[in-house]
C-alpha cells in the first residue's frame, strides 16, 4: 500500500523531508491547543461552542467545495481545522453560532477553495472572514460582545476591536478600568476567545518555533516594531508592555502573519514584511478610528507579499560568474 | 462574426449569452451602485433600456450620415439627449425613483451599455435590428441588476421591496413584521456586508460565474476551438511565435 509514495517524480534540487503539510498543521494545532484552554477558562463552555462549530463548518465546508469542484479531498491535510481554529479565536465568545457558519464558508470557499485550495488563497482565510464579520454584524463585533462570562474580578465595557485597546490613546494614555499587564498576560480580560491570553500564545509559538514550524523573524520584528514604535509614541514604557500584550497582536504575530501562502520566503522578504505589519498596526491604533488594527495590517502585507518577493528575489547561484565567464570570452 | 443572426437572436444573445453585465462586463458603475434594492434596480433598468432603445434606433438611422471622426460625440448628444427626456420624465412622474437613483439617472449618459452598443452594434445594423439589440440588451441589463438587487437587498436588509415606481409591497409587508425585517424574524440578522460595496462586488463575481457556466454549457460546442485558438495563452505563447503549436 505503499508503493504509491515510494518514488516521487519532481523537479531537482531533490531533497526528501520527513516533513509532510499534515505533520506541520498538527504542530500548529498543538501550539493553538494552550490558547483555546485559556479562552474556556476565562470565557467558559461558549468559547468552546465557537471553536467547536468554527473547526467543524470549515472542514465540512472544505470537504463540500472540493467535492462540488471535482478535486481531490484535501481535508486530510487538516488545513481546515486551523483555520477553523483560528478563526473562531478570532472571534467574540458571544457570537451567534450561524454567524460562525457563515464566517466559516467565507474562509473556506471564497477565499481558499475559489483561489484554489491549500497554497493559492491570496489573504489569510480566517482573518479575512474576521473582517467580513466585522462588517457584516458590526453589533456583533463590537460593543460588549467581547466581555466574558467568569472574567476574573472584571468587568471592562467591550469597545470595538479587542477590547483592552480601547482603553489606550495617544491623548490620555491608559485610561481608568484597563486591566493591569498581569491581568493582559494571563489573558483574563475581555476579548476574541484566543487573543486574551499571552502567556498561552506565547507557549505556542515558542512551540512551533522549537519545532521548525515558523522562523522567528516575522513574529520577532513584528511585535518588535510595535514595541519600538509605541514606546516612542507614549514615552512610557508601561504603555508599551500594554499594546504589546494587549489585543490581537500575540495572536497576529505567531500564527496568522507567519502563514506560509501568504508570508515571504526569503528572510529579507520576512523581516520587510514584518516591519510594514507593525507600522500598520501602529498607524491604524494610533491614528486610526479603529482601535485595534492588526487584522487589517497583516491583510494588507499579505497582498503586499508577492511585491515583496520580487523586490528580494534572490541572485540565482551562479549567475555573476557567468557573467565573468562570458567577459573573459570577449577578452 | 459574418455570420447573419434572425431578429429573435438578436434579442435573446442579452439575456444571457452577451448579457452586457454578465458576459460583457459592461455598465459595472451603475450596477454596484443601484443594485442595493430591487425598486432602484427596475427603475435603473427601465431608464436605461429607454435610452439605449432610443439612441440605438436614432444612431441606427444617422449612421450613414455621421462622419467617423466625430462619432463618439454625436453618439453622446444622442444619447444625452434621451436620457434628459428620461431624467424629466422620472422627475415629473416618480419623484421617489429619481432620489433613488440621484447621480447615476443623469450619468446614464456615460454609461458603457448604451455607448457600447452603438458603436459595437447601432453603427453597423439596420434600425429594426438595433431596436431589437437594444430591447433585448436593456432587458438583459434590468435582469441581471434586479437579480443583483435581490440577494443583496434580501441578505442585506432582510427585506425584498417588490415595488415599481412607489406602486407594490415589500416583502415585510407580506408578513406583517413591523419594522423588523424577515431575516431577524426567523432567529438570523441581516448579513450588513451584502449592502456595502464589497458586498457588491462578491454578489457580481458570483452571478458571472453563474452566467458564464450557463452560457458555457448551451454556446458553442468546446470542439470548435483546437490548437492555439482555444489557448488563453496564446498572445504570450513562445511556442506560436515560432511558428509551432504546442501538444495541447
Amino acid at each position: 500500500m505503499e508503493l504509491n509514495n515510494k518514488l516521487t517524480v519532481s523537479a531537482s534540487p531533490h531533497v526528501k523531508s520527513a516533513e509532510t503539510t499534515t505533520g506541520i498543521m498538527l504542530d500548529v494545532i498543538i501550539a493553538l491547543l494552550p490558547a483555546g484552554i485559556a479562552s474556556i477558562f476565562v470565557f467558559g463552555i461558549r468559547a468552546l461552542l465557537v471553536i467547536a462549530v468554527s473547526v467543524a463548518s470549515c472542514v465540512l465546508a472544505e470537504y463540500l467545495s472540493r467535492k462540488a469542484m471535482k478535486r481531490d479531498q484535501t481535508i486530510g491535510d487538516l488545513s481546515a481545522v486551523v483555520t477553523g481554529l483560528l478563526l473562531a479565536y478570532n472571534l467574540p465568545s458571544t457570537i451567534p453560532v450561524w454567524e460562525v457558519i457563515f464566517g466559516a464558508i467565507v474562509a473556506i470557499v471564497v477565499v481558499k477553495q475559489m483561489f484554489g485550495g491549500i497554497g493559492q488563497n491570496f489573504v489569510n482565510p480566517a482573518l479575512l472572514a474576521r473582517i467580513v464579520l466585522i462588517s457584516a454584524f458590526p453589533s456583533r463585533m463590537s460593543a460588549g460582545a467581547f466581555v466574558g462570562t467568569n472574567v476574573v474580578g472584571w468587568d471592562v465595557d467591550g469597545v470595538t476591536g479587542a477590547t483592552p485597546m480601547g482603553l489606550i490613546s495617544l491623548a490620555d494614555g491608559i485610561k481608568d478600568g484597563a486591566p493591569s499587564l498581569m491581568h493582559l498576560f494571563l489573558g483574563t480580560t475581555a476579548g476574541c476567545i484566543g487573543e486574551v491570553s499571552a502567556l498561552a500564545l506565547l507557549l505556542g509559538g515558542i512551540y512551533l518555533i522549537i519545532r521548525k514550524v515558523i522562523s522567528p523573524i516575522i513574529p520577532c520584528v513584528y511585535i518588535g516594531t510595535v514595541a519600538l514604535i509605541m514606546l516612542i509614541a507614549f514615552g512610557d514604557v508601561n504603555a508599551m508592555l500594554y499594546e504589546v500584550l494587549g489585543g490581537g497582536l500575540m495572536i497576529g504575530a505567531i500564527f496568522m502573519a507567519t502563514d506560509y501562502t501568504t508570508s515571504p520566503i526569503t528572510d529579507k522578504g520576512k523581516i520587510i514584511y514584518a516591519l510594514g505589519c507593525g507600522l500598520l498596526t501602529c498607524l491604524i491604533r494610533l491614528f486610526g478610528s479603529l482601535p485595534e488594527g492588526v487584522s487589517f495590517s497583516i491583510i494588507i502585507m499579505n497582498i503586499l507579499v508577492p511585491h515583496i518577493e520580487n523586490w528580494t528575489k534572490p541572485t540565482i547561484f551562479g549567475t555573476v560568474k557567468e557573467k565573468k565567464e562570458k567577459k573573459e570570452a570577449a577578452e | 462574426m459574418a455570420e447573419k443572426k434572425t431578429l429573435g437572436q438578436e434579442f435573446s444573445k442579452g439575456l444571457i449569452k452577451e448579457n452586457p453585465v454578465l458576459r460583457l462586463v459592461l455598465g459595472t458603475c451603475p450596477t454596484l451602485a443601484v443594485s442595493t434594492s430591487i425598486e432602484n434596480a427596475i427603475g435603473m433598468g427601465v431608464a436605461a433600456t429607454m435610452v439605449l432603445i432610443c439612441s440605438n434606433i436614432v444612431i441606427s438611422a444617422l449612421r450613414k450620415v455621421i462622419p467617423n471622426k466625430v462619432r463618439i460625440p454625436c453618439y453622446i448628444v444622442v444619447i444625452a439627449a434621451f436620457v434628459t427626456i428620461v431624467q424629466l420624465v422620472v422627475k415629473a412622474f416618480a419623484p421617489s425613483l429619481d432620489e433613488g437613483l440621484g447621480i447615476y439617472l443623469p450619468l446614464i449618459v456615460v454609461n458603457c451599455i448604451i455607448l457600447g452598443r452603438a458603436e459595437g452594434f447601432a453603427n453597423k445594423n439596420g434600425v429594426l435590428a438595433s431596436a431589437i439589440d437594444g430591447i433585448g440588451m436593456g432587458v438583459g441589463f434590468t435582469i441581471a441588476l434586479t437579480l443583483m438587487a435581490a440577494i443583496r437587498e434580501f441578505f442585506g436588509a432582510g427585506n425584498l421591496t417588490l415595488k415599481v415606481i412607489g406602486y407594490g409591497t415589500t416583502l415585510k409587508d407580506i408578513f406583517h413584521l413591523g419594522e423588523t425585517d424577515v431575516l431577524s424574524a426567523i432567529g438570523l440578522e441581516p448579513i450588513l456586508i451584502f449592502i456595502l460595496a464589497p458586498g457588491g462586488f462578491f454578489t457580481f463575481g458570483l452571478l458571472m460565474a453563474c452566467a458564464n457556466k450557463i452560457a458555457e454549457s448551451k454556446g458553442k460546442p468546446k470542439a470548435e476551438l483546437k490548437g492555439c485558438e482555444a489557448c488563453p495563452m496564446a498572445a504570450s505563447c513562445s511556442m506560436k511565435a515560432e511558428g509551432k503549436e504546442c501538444a495541447e
